[in-house]
């Protein structure tokens, strides 16, 4: 069983936006809302697209901007101006 | 016009010319004397151009994002102080969690600061020069940040106003404090182990994540704010914890057993320190999200699995201490609440008998262990404080000579009774809580034998306020420590009773009514 990579944030307007970004483009996202933050684990990969981002918040959005809100992650990231992944190798 | 300006550069070329290529090896002085500490700990580096930077976060992108993490923060913070936000929280005895927070995170934030500034110095890359150099000013953001928010609470109640005196002396911070002079005295990779594994993968997810989210329940909204805050940053530490050590790994298999040892002992120290935070989530917050049992299972066996299959392509192995952790989840923070509990006069925050309806909620989250070996004692304790005989233990604690903890942990395999070890030392015996504090004591004594002890320096006369004669024939040190401490005493003892318990029941009076 693939370890999961996660994800979690504040809980704001943008950040639904982003959760919601991530929802569709990771079909296995499990989203688990907790006071006052949001947390997502997806099992091997979870990938944040900036397209559905900004398609999402309807304005552009640069990917770092989740510094802002990020809380906590888990597994190797790769960021470029693109994506924003997170994975395990197991 | 709605016309978009390019950017001129994607986000890796642009990390690497305003990173790496500002970087330069010396030629006046040779580098291996530039890097002076890189070298002694026994790892091998042969290519720092190997490191990867996975957030690529340029300076300039730094000062913007944290800036707008600042405001935010601020804002929040004010409006909150402005609405008598203290007032909104549920239950006065909430005030104790911060207590507690503030003597014993802070501190520790500004030891990482401090660390951080340090092993940037070494590092030979850029890459990693540059990323510990934004987590020393984000330590030091996150120890600044803490207190302001804190300071608030420190206008109305009790016990707050010593903690930065109380923490290099008092016995029950002495933990955390051993923590970080443990790490920023080793050398500048193991630092990276200690901290940015250790410290910032196992501990930072359970202490500003559900504990935080607690504190959110609980109607703090300073403390969410603050503790959410920092945790924003501590994703990029963790991803720098993590780089390091595939970087060790994969320059040389000679690193392999060293950064295993490491682990070993960088794991076992940072479960030790949870013990105290595991306590806040199931004792100290009046309204609980989860309790540590479960965010242990979340952030530590689940996310610490992860990791370590992960790793186990580079020969890593699960630490040592793994099935013991997974024993302790379901005894240490009762153990420690029983613990503080029964020393009334020596905190400044203070202790209860957890209410039916929290014993309840204990029984179930921990039904293997709660109502069998804890309930018990609560009853117990409860029955005789009720006749008038509250249980008080003014002896000094026992503590572990590597993880300073006190000594009150079970037995593996045996809950009914206390786990001591000890081993001579040149003639010295020492006194360790596990096996795992013994095996890390046997590897390094001459380091541990310096270990500060608050009750050893009480009995010795060194914890005398001045103008007290320690060689007097009558001098009992105990007289004295809280003194010595600057223990405001209306901060110690139960919370029924107490002034903080009063005040807040009259203040919220008065916000409901005229």
């Amino acid at each position: 069983m693939a370890s999961n990579a996660f994800i979690a944030f504040q809980k704001n307007e943008e950040t639904r936006c982003i959760v919601e970004a991530i929802v569709e483009d990771n079909p296995e996202a499990i989203v688990n809302e907790q006071p006052a933050m949001v947390k997502v684990d997806v099992p091997g990969r979870l990938v944040i697209k900036r397209a559905t981002v900004e398609e999402k918040m309807g304005r552009d959005f640069d990917l770092q901007e989740l510094q802002l809100h990020l809380i906590t992650i888990s597994g190797h990231l790769d960021e470029t101006d693109d994506e924003f992944t997170l994975s395990w190798n197991s | 016009m709605d016309m978009k300006v390019a950017k001129k550069l994607g986000l890796k070329e642009r990390y690497t010319l305003m990173t790496r290529d500002l970087a330069w090896d010396t030629t006046y002085q040779p580098m291996d004397k530039v890097f002076p500490q890189v070298t002694f700990e026994g790892i091998k580096i042969h290519d720092w151009d190997k490191w990867e930077d996975p957030f690529r976060l340029t300076m300039d992108a730094y000062w913007k994002y944290q800036a707008e993490k600042e405001r935010k923060l601020y804002a929040i913070l004010d409006a909150f102080n402005q609405n008598n936000g203290h007032l909104s929280v549920t239950d006065a005895r909430y005030m104790n969690v911060l207590k507690l927070f503030l003597g014993s995170t802070p501190p520790l934030e500004l030891m990482a600061a401090r660390g951080f500034s340090m092993v940037g110095r070494q590092m030979v890359g850029a890459g990693p020069r540059v990323a510990c150099q934004m987590q020393a000013v984000d330590e030091y953001r996150h120890f600044q940040t803490q207190i302001h928010s804190i300071s608030n609470y420190n206008k109305f109640y009790n016990g707050m106003d010593e903690f930065a005196h109380q923490q290099s002396r008092m016995w029950y911070l002495s933990d955390g404090k051993s923590f970080f002079d443990d790490a920023i005295t080793a050398g500048p990779f193991e630092f990276m182990v200690a901290i940015g594994f250790a410290f910032e993968y196992v501990l930072t997810n359970i202490l500003f994540v559900p504990f935080i989210s607690g504190a959110a329940y609980n109607g703090d909204m300073a403390a969410m704010t603050v503790g959410f805050s920092a945790q924003s940053d501590e994703a990029r530490h963790m991803t720098l914890g993590l780089e390091c050590i595939k970087f060790m790994l994969e320059q040389d298999p000679d690193n392999l057993p060293i950064v295993q040892r490491w682990i070993d002992k960088w794991t076992w120290r940072g479960t030790r320190k949870l013990a105290s935070v595991g306590m806040m989530m199931d004792y100290m917050l009046p309204k609980r999200i989860m309790s540590f049992k479960e965010a242990w299972e979340i952030y530590f066996e689940q996310n610490g699995a992860a990791l370590f299959t992960d790793l186990a392509r580079y020969g890593i192995t699960v630490p040592k201490c793994f099935s013991q952790t997974i024993e302790e989840k379901e005894h240490v923070t009762h153990q420690s609440w029983i613990g503080f509990y029964m020393k009334p006069d020596a905190t400044p925050f203070h202790t209860w008998i957890p209410g039916k309806e929290e014993l309840d909620w204990l029984s179930e989250k921990y039904p293997n262990t709660f109502d069998k070996y804890y309930r018990p004692v609560y009853e117990f304790l409860d029955q005789q404080e009720k006749t008038g005989n509250r249980f008080n233990n003014k002896t000094q604690p026992m503590n572990c000579q590597v993880c300073v903890s006190t000594i009150k942990f079970n037995e593996p395999g045996d809950p009914m009774s206390t786990c001591f070890r000890e081993t001579r030392y040149k003639g010295e015996k020492f006194h360790f809580c596990s096996d795992h504090c013994k095996d890390i004591f046997e590897h390094e004594p001459e380091k541990y034998v310096q270990t500060y002890i608050s009750s050893h320096q009480g009995l010795q006369g060194n914890c005398a306020p001045e103008g007290v004669d320690v060689n007097a024939p009558d001098f009992n040190p105990g007289d004295h420590i809280a003194d010595y401490w600057k223990l405001d005493k209306r901060a110690t003892g139960d919370f029924n009773g107490s002034e903080d318990q009063k005040n807040f029941a009259a203040w919220r009076d008065q916000a409901t009514k005229n």
